[in-house]
């Protein structure tokens, strides 16, 4: 039996003390956690600039209202879902120190997977108190109004951190097989940009680019818990569009598996 | 304990000349070499021994470390340690290994080392009980109190390597791959790190093998050697042996009361180093005993001490040798 299966149990049983290590780590790294805050913050300062496209009248159904709530929430969105997994293994890949991590008697993608998550909370109190009492001022009444519309809200959340950690975990171990995968996750993060929803909402694109957008995976990372948290869809579409998200967010896990295994495999840091 | 059999391990490397035109070439035309770090090695290490890899640099023992701890899969040939297949890191087999790198760490960089043990202590399923037994023999014998508790950053490389030894210990291992532990550590570190790890040796018949470029750690730490050069094994035996194969001869060094002259102290051996009140003769070990009784006759020696020739010009001598060796057969 591989490390992988036979090493859950154990790992779950580890997990109280990863967490206060991950959680003490993330601590110890406070003014680089506030960089990265600072670094994704774009929503912020895209706020500004969509406010002065619909200064004029509402765009595509987008009001100015509308764009303050939509950049709000993708800026707290965009804290409970960024991860780095990618840069680390491409540095731990290069380093030689995955070796480490692999000496280690538990699954090394759910080592990753509890050091991102205990970063969670150290950015929420930094970032979140300022931003979601903005939202609830601002444009509280754009909300979700339904107990089952929060959950779905939340569950949309952690599909799409769950959705990205696999995706950058899968082209993390790129880094396996390739001298580094840094450009594969630019050209992903380029399509991030565009479109996922992170800088301009969907519904200003045309409906055949829509149409596309919605069988690509970006707009699952954030657009989706951006529009489920500003009341974008009635009930039974959110559960079809959280459905879609946890599907890409499977097939991710099951493409980063793959590739991760066949990568450590082949994990070649010869030498010292 | 350990077996290996026929054991490959080679890389397909991707090699180009320098230059634009040769960068833009290899965008088109790539060109490979396989590179054979690991070449038909074979050899079975007993529970509780000591052996000392040796070699030049790039001669194979790192990947053969790697090969054993499962980090990498070989090319070819057969692994077992302690009943285990390395590659397939099942969770009993890395339960009872541990892999100590001098240039690679696992202790948390911004994290007192304490936070390392703790999290080892829970990712091996130490009881706590264990834990604490453990922790405090360390810490009394690697001198450890005043460390645990300081960030990783901020100590010395010598204090790091300790820390590093203790996280890499906290599951009580029964097999140490120990790749350069000694690695720019000043020499009184490096003797206290020898010492510890001969004890941990003893204490849980552990079985140990090292890599290391202090020959001073090898001679220490491990009656018998491994010797692989260019991913081929050139000698398995005691490190005795291995002097008594490659220079046989023995060393007299000399220390005179007044100035002694070359042609005087030549009639006892050959002369190595010489300086007026000095000199150490090379002498072959049969005739050791007439050396020494002519000089005392002879010269006005001071003082007086017979020793095996360094194992640094040992090995260099062997190198030399491997790579005449298959030169000639080239």
């Amino acid at each position: 039996m591989s490390v992988s299966a036979s090493s859950l149990p154990r790992a779950l049983s580890a997990l109280p003390a990863m967490a206060r290590v991950g959680f003490a780590e993330a601590v110890a790294y406070r003014a680089e956690m506030l960089i990265w805050i600072l670094s994704t913050s774009m929503p912020l300062v895209m706020m500004p600039l969509w406010l002065a496209v619909t200064r004029g009248g509402p765009v595509q159904g987008m009001s100015s209202s509308d764009v303050v709530a939509y950049f709000l929430a993708t800026f707290i969105a965009r804290q409970l879902t960024s991860c780095w997994v990618s840069w680390q293994i491409n540095w731990e890949v290069r380093q030689g120190t995955l070796a480490m991590r692999l000496l280690r008697p538990i699954p090394p993608i759910f080592a990753f997977m509890v050091e991102h998550v205990t970063a969670l909370p150290i950015r929420l109190v930094i970032a979140m108190p300022l931003t979601v009492t903005l939202l609830v001022v601002l444009a509280g009444d754009k909300l979700p109004h339904t107990l089952a519309l929060w959950a779905l809200t939340l569950l949309s959340l952690a599909g799409a951190w769950t959705l990205t950690f696999f995706v950058q975990v899968a082209i993390g171990a790129l880094s396996l097989f390739l001298q580094s995968s840094i450009r594969v996750m630019d050209v992903w993060f380029a399509g991030y940009m565009v479109f996922s929803g992170y800088l301009i909402p969907l519904r200003m694109f045309p409906t055949w680019v829509r149409d596309v957008i919605d069988w690509l995976p970006f707009r699952y990372q954030i657009g989706v818990p951006v529009e489920l948290m500003t009341s974008a869809h009635a009930l039974p579409e959110a559960l079809g569009l959280v459905a879609r998200q946890w599907g890409f967010a499977l097939l991710a896990l099951t493409v980063a598996w793959l590739v991760w295994r066949r990568g450590v495999a082949r994990f070649s840091a010869y030498g010292g | 304990m350990i077996t290996v059999r026929d054991l490959a391990k080679h890389y397909r490397v991707h090699e180009r000349a320098p230059g634009m035109a040769n960068a833009l070439r290899s965008l088109f035309h790539r060109k490979y070499k396989t590179v054979r770090a690991v070449d038909g090695v074979s050899f079975e290490i007993g529970a509780g021994e000591r052996v000392g890899f040796l070699g030049p640099n790039g001669a194979g023992k790192t990947t053969t470390l790697k090969v054993l701890s499962g980090l990498l899969h070989p090319t070819g040939g057969e692994v077992r340690v302690d009943g285990h297949i390395p590659q397939t890191r099942e969770r009993a087999f890395l339960e009872k290994i541990t892999l100590v790198m001098g240039q690679k760490q696992q202790l948390i960089w911004d994290l007192p080392p304490a936070e390392t043990f703790e999290l080892n202590r829970a990712i091996y399923g130490v009881s706590p009980a264990d834990f604490r037994e453990t922790i405090s023999e360390l810490t009394t014998l690697l001198e450890l109190e005043e460390l645990v508790k300081k960030p990783t950053r901020e100590l010395s490389l010598g204090e790091r390597m300790k820390c590093e030894l203790a996280a890499a210990l906290v599951h009580r291992p029964r097999v140490l791959f120990l790749d350069e532990p000694t690695i720019g550590l000043d020499v009184s570190m490096q003797v206290v790190i020898r010492d510890f790890i001969k004890r941990y040796n003893e204490r849980w018949n552990a079985t140990l093998i090292l890599t290391s470029h202090y020959m001073d750690d090898v001679a220490a730490l491990c009656p018998r050697v491994i010797v692989i050069d260019k991913g081929k094994l050139s000698f398995d035996g005691s490190l005795t042996d291995l002097v008594q194969r490659i220079r046989p001869e023995k060393r007299v060094v000399l220390r005179f009361d007044r100035a002694v002259s070359a042609s005087e102290v030549e009639m006892f051996g050959k002369v190595v180093e010489r300086t007026e009140l000095s000199a150490t003769l090379q002498v072959a070990q049969d005739a050791v005993r007439e050396a020494v009784s002519g000089a005392l006759a002879r010269l006005p020696v001071a003082d007086l001490t017979v020793e095996s020739p360094p194992l640094e010009e040992v090995m260099s001598e062997l190198f030399a040798r491997s790579r005449s060796e298959r030169e000639a057969s080239a």
